[in-house]
């Protein structure tokens, strides 16, 4: 059928290949550094500002939660099982994952303009009245307009440019800061942060942000069509191939 | 799905060929210069092999950070260990007087250095940070031969590869490799804060890697074993942490 073949043809990929693949495996690295950082976290709940900060001082915050060791206070009365072990080999693993698949997205979205295009907020938008003009949208629940089937709006490409060029960045920075080795190498990476434990501290409040991120970003496909964004982004496309289900976009 | 068109599926082909081809080119050249640690062979081993691979190229020379003396921690924490063996005790009440630490393997003259022939030869001091991997620190000064010279008057082999170590407990040993046993920071640490290492630190000898984690300082350091494989110590994954289900290298 060549009419069907050319409807296809005009209906815009959504999402290309590079950014499908990258998405998806950025999510499961994601979520491994998430589950596998709060395993560590466990391990000493508390938090401190500076180059040192152990038991015997004082911290800056300490999360209300058990611990699994035993040298730490935490008024609770057990002591959960000790989960570093395989918790740290996953966390840096998933860090490379996170880390390759990002210099690959990244390469990609420069050489395929995808930054540019897609990500970038539009010129007309680079004022606040359009970042307000369009949450009081949201807050309206006003439905979408038909360029946002096929595009992000100001918003959009201000979170997402901000979670790419801000947070993963700052996260992975804040996380090599920890390593003794790499700031062996390279000290300024953790004097210019102002110390070990501020990293630390920073790198927690950074993978809470992150998680907000998340939260936000699936509560908002949820809301704006469940099934259609998870097609866009596994197969690319943003409309049933068939006729028959046309009527479903409007 | 739309059909998948001849070029896709060649240049696709030619893609996963080449990657396959350099993964398995990367993997010799990573064995060839002794890139993959001992425990990169079992589960998250390719991760732990980029992980000392990339930092063994960048940082084979680097120096750990030290501070100056106001940093010193007013507050240091030693840490808990498992209960002192009967062994440790006798040596603790008779003030270390018999303490000794065997150097044997790969070298020229196997030794036997008494805590006094140790501190007779050169010693430095240094003000780091000790980071445990469950996020705790703390800084302090540490005075200790560095194990270089301990190295030299024993005459190591130059097929050493890596140094095994073991503490007075049971089942505490760990090892590094000669990036690390021939760094100048890497100290046999017998003093802490200008007087002696306390027993709670480590004393009378702990071996400090203080571009490494905590617990690669291994604590009660009484033998010191140069070799050119890591297989038959342990169950060969290098040292008793990974048997534990920690990596071995604790460099992040």
């Amino acid at each position: 059928m060549p009419a069907t073949t050319l409807s296809r043809k005009t209906e815009a990929t959504r999402h290309t290949a590079v950014v499908r693949v990258t998405h998806w495996i950025t999510v499961l690295a994601f979520l491994a550094l998430l589950i596998t950082g709060g395993e560590i976290v466990i391990s000493h709940p508390r938090f401190y500002w500076g180059e040192v900060g152990n038991v015997r001082t004082t911290p800056a915050f300490t999360l209300p939660i058990p611990s699994s060791r035993d040298t730490v206070p935490t008024g609770y009365g057990y002591v959960m099982p000790d989960q570093n072990g395989w918790s740290r080999y996953l966390h840096f693993e998933a860090a490379w994952v996170l880390v390759l698949t990002g210099v690959v997205y990244g390469i990609a979205g420069v050489w395929s303009g995808h930054f540019r295009k897609d990500l970038l907020p539009e010129r007309r938008d680079w004022r606040w009245s359009a970042y307000w003009q369009r949450m009081a949208r949201y807050l309206r629940r006003a439905p979408l307009d038909a360029r946002e089937d096929r595009s992000y709006n100001v918003l959009q490409r201000t979170a997402y440019i901000a979670v790419i060029f801000v947070l993963f960045p700052l996260v992975i920075w804040t996380g090599l800061a920890m390593s003794p080795s790499f700031t062996s190498a390279f000290p300024l990476t953790v004097i210019l942060l102002g110390g070990r434990q501020t990293a630390r501290t920073l790198h927690f409040f950074l993978s809470w942000a992150l998680l907000l991120f998340l939260v936000v970003h699936v509560t908002m496909v949820a809301l704006s069509g469940f099934r259609s964004r998870m097609r866009a982004m596994i197969t690319g496309r943003i409309a049933e191939p068939r006729s028959a289900d046309a009527g479903e976009q409007i | 799905m739309s059909p998948i068109s001849r070029r896709k599926l060649i240049t696709g082909g030619l893609a996963a060929t080449a990657g396959v081809a350099g993964l398995a080119a990367a993997d010799r050249l990573a064995h060839r210069y002794g890139l993959v640690p001992p425990d990169g062979r079992v589960c998250f081993g390719a991760g732990e092999t980029l992980t000392y691979a990339a930092q063994r190229l960048l940082t084979r020379h680097s120096q750990a950070r030290e501070f100056p003396r106001s940093m010193i921690s007013k507050t240091p924490f030693a840490n808990e260990v498992a209960p002192p063996s009967r062994e440790f005790l006798r040596h603790q009440a008779a003030g270390f007087a018999d303490w000794r630490l065997a150097v044997d393997g790969m070298v020229a003259r196997p030794m036997t250095f008494s805590l006094a022939d140790i501190k007779s030869l050169p010693f430095r001091s240094q003000i780091t940070e000790v980071a445990c991997e469950e996020g705790w620190s703390y800084i302090a000064e540490w005075i200790g031969t560095p194990l270089v010279e301990v190295l030299n008057e024993a005459g190591v082999l130059p097929q050493a590869r890596y140094l095994v170590y073991y503490s007075i407990q049971p089942d505490w040993w760990e090892s590094v490799d000669m990036a690390d046993a021939l760094h100048p920071q890497t100290l046999l640490t017998w003093g802490m804060n200008d007087g002696d290492l306390p027993v709670g630190f480590g004393g009378p000898l702990r071996l400090r890697v203080p571009r490494q984690l905590g617990y690669k300082s291994v604590k009660y350091i009484t033998r010191i074993t140069a070799t050119d494989s890591l297989q038959k110590f342990g169950k060969g994954l290098g040292s008793a942490s990974p048997e534990g289900g920690y990596a071995w290298y604790a460099g992040i």
